[in-house]
């Protein structure tokens, strides 16, 4: 079955096991190309082991397995014909807590480029990377420190720049400003307007402000009894955030509860 | 109105108080007692290796080295000594000694050693240690005059930088480590190079590939349980694997070398690497999960295989920490003398080993080998050579510390 070229990505019944443990059901997400979608819902309710699955970093995890289908132009991700290594290539991630190599600025973002085979200019990759990742004029005099020596928003943005420096499709985040004071949060947000013209962002948030500013389309998740998340509502980040269409939705979208 | 409650108020809880802080003082007093003893114990040790390494000796020239030369025993030049010793020396003692190293090329103090030995020949009366010597300096000389008429008595130090570069010799005066120290590191050179490549190799495998599971389990376990094996069954293994089975290569015969058995420094060091072997894969085990997961994903995260990230990340990231556990894991094999008795290092040997198919000796050996002669000089040489292995082992291990914070890592 082919998926329409409009999505970058389209979920088919995913769900993702702990062993005998279901962490996460049944879930049917069309992420749109180009745009940003946010994935919201309160703690422990498997945003980010749904996140990671979406570029089976999850594979990393002892006894984590998924079924369904995770469909790339057409392609399951999870056959057994798909290299995960191919899969991190083409969708690219950003973490939680900033977690820069402990190499200089240059070697952060040349090194991925140079595993995958890079063959082009790598000083220009390197700035043009930097300048996307909106730091270059911060960093351009000193590529050869460390990044160590960033504030935590940079090296934050350093990651960015690392990801995009290897071209993906897809960038996943996950809570990418929940380390940061909220002047760095406000530049990745802005950054991340940016970015959407070239990339489609997927992105886990705690932040219901940051959801509602910062993304096209919001993915709400809440564990059923059984203790297994799941996709409860997914629409326009405006529906979700003015009318809701579940009532658990709108009680978190609101504070009520979460 | 007052309240009911359940704990004490006023003079009820500051006696109680009382009785805490006591309680509390009694036991502080316990742990200084604890830490007191342990540093008496300490020093004692110390105290007893210095007091051996020190002291006065009492001895007799068997024939007047006025008979050979008329200049006093120590103005004698190189020249004079170069003479003497060629003129005096039986020309078959002369030639072998030539042999060992030319006469032209020896130190002045080897030579007059040499001198002190071959011809003038010391005969030792008695040795006193540091305490005795310092304490009881009359009553020494009144002893040694009244007992031994012609007898120097001298304070010295068996500890000299001689006593470094000097083969063994069965006189103690002569007698030094070289051999044993070169033994030593021959053999812990051996050690590593086969343990290390190994063990980290071995631990790398254990974190970033085994699946978890109750094999790995067990073979984690056996490990553990395998540091802390008696080094003396080490010995047994490695007299039955590397000196008796494996004799052909150990001794040399399958690259030519004839003139040797399974008793080689080659034979000690698979030994003492195999003795080590599993502290450096704990210590290796340990440095590589100290390396954070984050640093991991990143590399995941760009599209770097397993492999790339474990060369490029993890094992730069765990280096200091495996060198770490490495030196160590030298001064564990250094200190060792169990399992060389088993193998065979040579008690007595004064050629320098020149080869992984050398005899050899080792410093715990040579202690261990003068400690139990009778003449009480050995003993001070035994003292002398204890300080030597003590230098070095703590040599080591500050060495170890120092990379440890030089390269130690905030993430």
């Amino acid at each position: 079955m082919q998926n329409s070229p409009s999505y970058a990505i389209e979920s088919n019944d995913l769900s993702i096991h702990y062993g005998a443990f279901t962490a996460v059901k049944g879930v049917n997400l069309k992420i749109e190309r180009l745009k940003i979608t946010a994935i919201i819902g309160p703690s422990g309710c498997g945003k980010s082991t749904l996140l990671r699955s979406f570029n089976r970093m999850n594979d990393f995890v002892p006894g984590c397995h998924a079924t369904g289908e995770l469909l790339m132009q057409g392609q399951n991700l999870y056959s057994k014909d798909i290299d995960p290594v191919e899969v991190r290539r083409k969708i690219g991630m950003v973490f939680q807590k900033p977690n820069p190599f402990p190499k200089s600025i240059y070697e952060n973002i040349a090194w991925g480029a140079r595993i995958n085979g890079f063959k082009g200019n790598m000083d220009e990759l390197v700035e043009q990377s930097l300048r996307s990742a909106a730091l270059w004029d911060e960093v351009k005099d000193k590529l050869q420190e460390s990044a160590y020596a960033l504030s935590g928003g940079q090296q934050q943005r350093l990651c960015i720049a690392r990801t995009i420096a290897i071209q993906p499709e897809i960038i996943l985040m996950d809570e990418p400003a929940s380390a940061l004071d909220p002047i760095s949060t406000l530049r990745i947000e802005e950054l991340m307007q940016e970015l959407k013209k070239n990339y489609t962002i997927l992105i886990v948030t705690h932040n219901m402000q940051q959801a509602a500013r910062a993304s096209d389309y919001t993915a709400m998740m809440m564990i059923d009894d059984q203790r297994a998340g799941g996709v409860i509502e997914f629409d326009d980040t405006k529906n979700i955030f003015t009318r809701p269409k579940d009532k658990r939705t709108e009680d978190y979208v609101t504070g009520r509860f979460g | 109105m007052k309240t009911q409650t359940p704990y004490p108020q006023g003079d009820a809880f500051h006696a109680s108080l009382r009785t805490r802080y006591r309680v509390a003082t009694i036991w502080q007093i316990l742990f200084l007692s604890a830490l007191l003893i342990a540093i008496v114990a300490l020093t004692a040790l110390l105290y007893k290796v210095v007091d051996g390494a020190f002291g006065y000796i009492a001895y007799e020239y068997k024939d007047d080295p006025a008979e050979f030369t008329p200049t006093p025993v120590n103005e004698l030049t190189k020249e004079e000594l170069l003479v003497i010793l060629k003129e005096e020396l039986s020309s078959g003692a002369y030639n072998k000694l030539n042999n060992e190293q030319p006469m032209q090329e020896r130190s002045q103090a080897d030579l007059l050693n040499l001198f002190l030995e071959r011809l003038v020949r010391i005969d030792t009366k008695g040795t006193w240690s540091m305490t005795d010597s310092l304490l009881h300096k009359a009553e020494i000389q009144a002893e040694v005059k009244e007992k031994y008429s012609n007898a120097k008595l001298e304070f010295r130090s068996w500890l000299t930088p001689q006593f470094l570069v000097t083969p063994m010799s069965s006189k103690a005066e002569f007698a030094g480590v070289r051999t044993a120290i070169l033994g030593s590191l021959w053999m812990v050179g051996l050690a590593i190079l086969f343990a290390l490549p190994i063990g980290t190799g071995a631990a790398i495998y254990l974190q970033e590939y085994a699946p978890k599971g109750w094999f790995t389990s067990l073979i984690q376990t056996n490990i553990n349980n395998l540091a802390g094996v008696p080094s003396i069954v080490y010995g047994m293994l490695g007299l039955a694997v590397f000196v008796r089975t494996l004799e052909a290569f150990t001794s040399g015969s399958m690259f030519g070398v004839t003139d040797s058995n399974g008793r080689t420094v080659l034979s000690a060091g698979l030994t003492m690497g195999t003795l080590v072997l599993p502290l450096i894969i704990i210590n290796a085990q340990e440095a590589i999960k100290a390396v954070p997961d984050s640093l991991r994903q990143a590399a995941y995260g760009v599209g770097a295989t397993r492999w790339q990230t474990v060369w490029h990340h993890v094992l730069p990231n765990a280096l200091p920490g495996i060198l770490t556990g490495s030196i160590l894991a030298i001064s564990r094999a250094l200190g060792e003398s169990a399992p060389l008795i088993v193998v065979g290092a040579s008690t007595f040997i004064s050629i320098d080993p020149d080869g992984p198919f050398s005899k050899f000796t080792a410093l715990p050996i040579q202690i261990y080998q003068w400690t139990t002669l009778a003449q009480s000089e050995f003993h001070a040489i035994a003292a002398g050579a204890i300080i030597v292995l003590l230098i070095l082992l703590l040599t080591l291990n500050a060495s170890a510390i120092l990379l440890r914070n030089r390269y130690q890592r905030k993430y």
